[in-house]
């Protein structure tokens, strides 16, 4: 499938900022399922950093504006050839050992809730059934609710209130994976979503789990399937926040009005 | 417990490290001695060297004690010390690039994975990344005791920012202004060369993409930190900038200094800040004492961080009891210098081991410090013996068990007179095109009767090491 991507950040400061720093994750990561054929990141006012691949096989790029300035922008456009690989992160070059993604964060800790959903990998025949078990169990747990959690909600909240949107899908996921034993990841990307054009999800994240003869296996409990040829994978980490496209930071006293627009499209071949 | 080995007399005779301290000390009026004990302490306050070593937390601003009486060892026995430590520090770094490359230890199966990749301390952003001279930790600060003639034990490594050389190097100091006959009348090595040779240390492991003399720094959290003296007496004595996270700044691919003559680029920080809070955008978002997007200019070879992140992953307590497996890995030596012998309570046969021997161990929280979640066998009443069972059978991962050991004393210098105390060594290796370190380390005393415990907030005070010229 052939996916254009417009995707743009808007930062505006109620009072002019001293400078801004931000670190950026936003190439289509390199593997089979994905081909970039254009892609470009550009920041208003930026210079750029020295770029480069991480031990996740991430593409990183530091950026700083000198201020004073009352507003930046990022903009990401580009164009990928996606292939479906059923959810297989196949050809992906990392050095990270899959056992450094059993750690826990703030943000994945288990509580008893997520421990016993943990169970089902066990209990399934084989660890590939209980990733798929655990997924869909995940999907039952918690109902796609846009605006009942918070970027700071944590997996264990998200599945106590039953409500949440990707991201609290994914780190859920992660957390309860964990439990059972496989190393499991936050990934951010971005997904084709129909022509209605469901921009909240354009800007997209689910949960990658490692199991011993595969690899790394996509999950999108929100969407209740594996990444297809819809998805366009950006970057991973422990849990969202280490997982973010872009992380940033501002010198000055201005409060930040921050505005987003995704829009993911599939082009004629 | 068995006798200890006093470092000064064995069999009424004086050893010969010692022999040009007897007389000295025999020959001292108390009067005299008090008089210079004073003088030692309102210099030490005056110029306000006052601060906690590593990790013992307690008040900041605390005078920590000081013990005129000097801890001696021979050329000979220096020799192998060095000899030993060298070794560890090596196999130490080659641990850390090789955790953080392609794992080879792990995949020999001579430490468990789950040891090292799911370390708190292993850092997986840095995964791939091989700093400058392969060297992650490049001041290794490893606590040694003594319990012989020519038995010496690693008590632990610490690879991260290991302080208390400005108690060397200070106590030294004092030593020479109270005392010039002594430095006459023995051949002490000096050590006074070690500003310099941290500085060459910290300029050799400067970023490739340095084409001249390298900017080195020291970045500081502040002035509240507990070793913030030390922090800025290394400054001053190697001659390069103090800074706090605020001083440096990220501009595109390099990180700069503000300076009254504009911003300046810097090569190598020496940071004595941990790695949670050197870079928002890397690790803790809330830090504000860290550099925005240091990590990015870091990783893709800008600046050179000393310790390099995720160094500390060769500290743990855990780890540590692998060390002489690493330097048969990396190094194939044998060790010249021991652990003390763990038992590792997540195993069957060592648990049964503690289990019976409880009263007689030092056991320890895997991941704990200060003190906190020990049992110290031989000093607990039955009952707290039995409760501590308790916690190890629910989670015998989670611990450590050890002998206690009789270490050795040195005289001191205490209200009655002289009398032995127990002593450690902390000696500080260098690493970076070289290795090195000079002669001697902080002694650490523990001034109160009987008591093992050499730190700061326990009664513990520090001592002139000399290590004597052949």
């Amino acid at each position: 499938m052939l996916l254009s991507v417009d995707h743009v950040t808007h930062y505006r400061y109620d009072r002019p900022v001293r400078g801004v720093v931000q670190s950026h994750r936003l190439m289509p990561s390199r593997f089979d399922g994905q081909k970039v054929l254009d892609w470009s990141v550009t920041m208003t006012g930026g210079t750029m950093g020295s770029a480069f691949r991480d031990g996740a096989g991430d593409w990183v790029q530091g950026w700083t504006v000198a201020g004073p300035v009352d507003e930046i922008e990022v903009r990401v456009k580009g164009l990928v050839q996606t292939t479906d690989l059923a959810g297989i992160l196949r050809g992906h070059r990392e050095v990270v050992p899959p056992e450094a993604y059993l750690r826990d964060t703030d943000a994945t800790a288990p509580d008893a809730a997520l421990t016993e959903l943990g169970q089902l990998i066990a209990a399934a025949d084989s660890p590939l059934s209980g990733c798929h078990a655990l997924s869909e169990a995940i999907s039952a747990a918690i109902a796609y609710t846009p605006g009942t959690t918070r970027v700071q909600t944590t997996a264990a909240q998200a599945l106590a209130q039953g409500q949440g949107v990707c991201q609290d899908h994914a780190q859920a996921l992660i957390a309860a994976a964990r439990v059972g034993g496989i190393p499991a990841r936050y990934v951010s990307g971005y997904l084709q979503s129909g022509q209605d054009g469901m921009d909240h999800e354009a800007a997209h994240a689910w949960a990658e789990l490692f199991v011993a003869g595969i690899g790394w296996i996509g999950f999108d409990p929100a969407n209740e399937c594996c990444p297809d040829a819809r998805y366009i994978r950006l970057g991973s980490g422990l849990d969202a926040q280490d997982a973010a496209p872009i992380r940033g930071i501002s010198r000055g006293s201005g409060a930040e009005i921050l505005s987003v627009t995704v829009a993911v499209q599939t082009q004629e071949q | 417990m068995t006798p200890c080995f006093n470092e000064m007399f064995q069999d009424n005779a004086v050893r010969p490290p010692y022999a040009g301290l007897q007389g000295w000390s025999a020959d001292m009026p108390a009067d005299i001695r008090l008089a210079k004990q004073a003088e030692a302490e309102a210099l030490f306050r005056r110029i306000g060297i006052t601060f906690a070593v590593y990790g013992e937390g307690g008040d900041p601003d605390r005078l920590i004690p000081f013990d005129m009486f000097p801890r001696v060892f021979t050329a000979n026995e220096w020799a192998k010390l060095e000899r030993g430590i060298k070794q560890r520090a090596r196999a130490l770094n080659a641990f850390l690039v090789d955790v953080y490359g392609r794992g080879e230890i792990v995949r020999a199966g001579r430490i468990p994975g789950k040891l090292v990749y799911q370390n708190d301390a292993y850092e997986k952003s840095v995964c791939g990344f091989i700093p400058p001279k392969g060297v992650y930790s490049h001041i290794v600060g490893i606590d040694i005791v003594r319990t012989g003639p020519g038995e010496f034990y690693v008590l632990e490594d610490n690879c991260r920012t290991p302080s208390g050389v400005s108690y060397m190097l200070e106590s030294r100091e004092m030593m020479m202004r109270m005392f010039p006959d002594l430095f006459r009348e023995n051949r002490i090595e000096p050590i006074d060369s070690y500003p310099d040779k941290l500085r060459r240390t910290l300029a050799s492991v400067a970023p490739a993409k340095c084409d001249r003399d390298p900017t080195v720094v020291i970045l500081t959290p502040g002035h509240f930190n507990s070793a913030y003296y030390e922090h800025s007496f290394l400054a001053d004595l190697m001659g390069v900038e103090l800074v706090e996270g605020q001083d440096l700044f990220v501009d595109g691919a390099f990180v700069y200094m503000r300076t009254t003559e504009g911003p300046k680029r810097v090569d190598v920080i020496y940071r004595r800040l941990d790695d949670a809070f050197i870079d928002p955008l890397c690790f803790r978002p809330d830090s504000m004492l860290g550099v925005p997007g240091l990590m990015d200019v870091y990783r893709s070879g800008g600046v050179s961080i000393c310790s390099a992140p995720g160094a500390g992953v060769a500290d743990d307590k855990a780890v540590y009891t692998y060390v002489p497996e690493m330097i048969r890995f990396y190094l194939g030596e044998e060790p010249i210098l021991k652990n003390v012998p763990t038992w590792k309570c997540g195993d069957a046969s060592d648990l049964k081991y503690v289990a019976e021997n409880l009263g007689d161990l030092v056991v320890k929280e895997v991941h704990g410090s200060g003190g906190y979640g020990m049992l110290v066998g031989p000093k607990s009443t039955k009952q707290q013996i039995e409760e501590f069972r308790a916690l190890i059978m629910a989670d015998p991962g989670n611990y450590i068990a050890q002998p206690t050991l009789a270490l050795s004393t040195t005289p001191t210098f205490v209200e009655e007179g002289i009398a032995p105390r127990h002593v450690d060594l902390r000696p500080y290796c260098l690493v970076g095109e070289r290795i090195e370190l000079v002669p001697g380390g902080l002694t650490r005393v523990a001034l109160r009767e009987g008591s093992l415990v050499v730190n700061s907030s326990q009664g513990g005070g520090v001592k002139d090491t000399w290590v004597l010229a052949e």
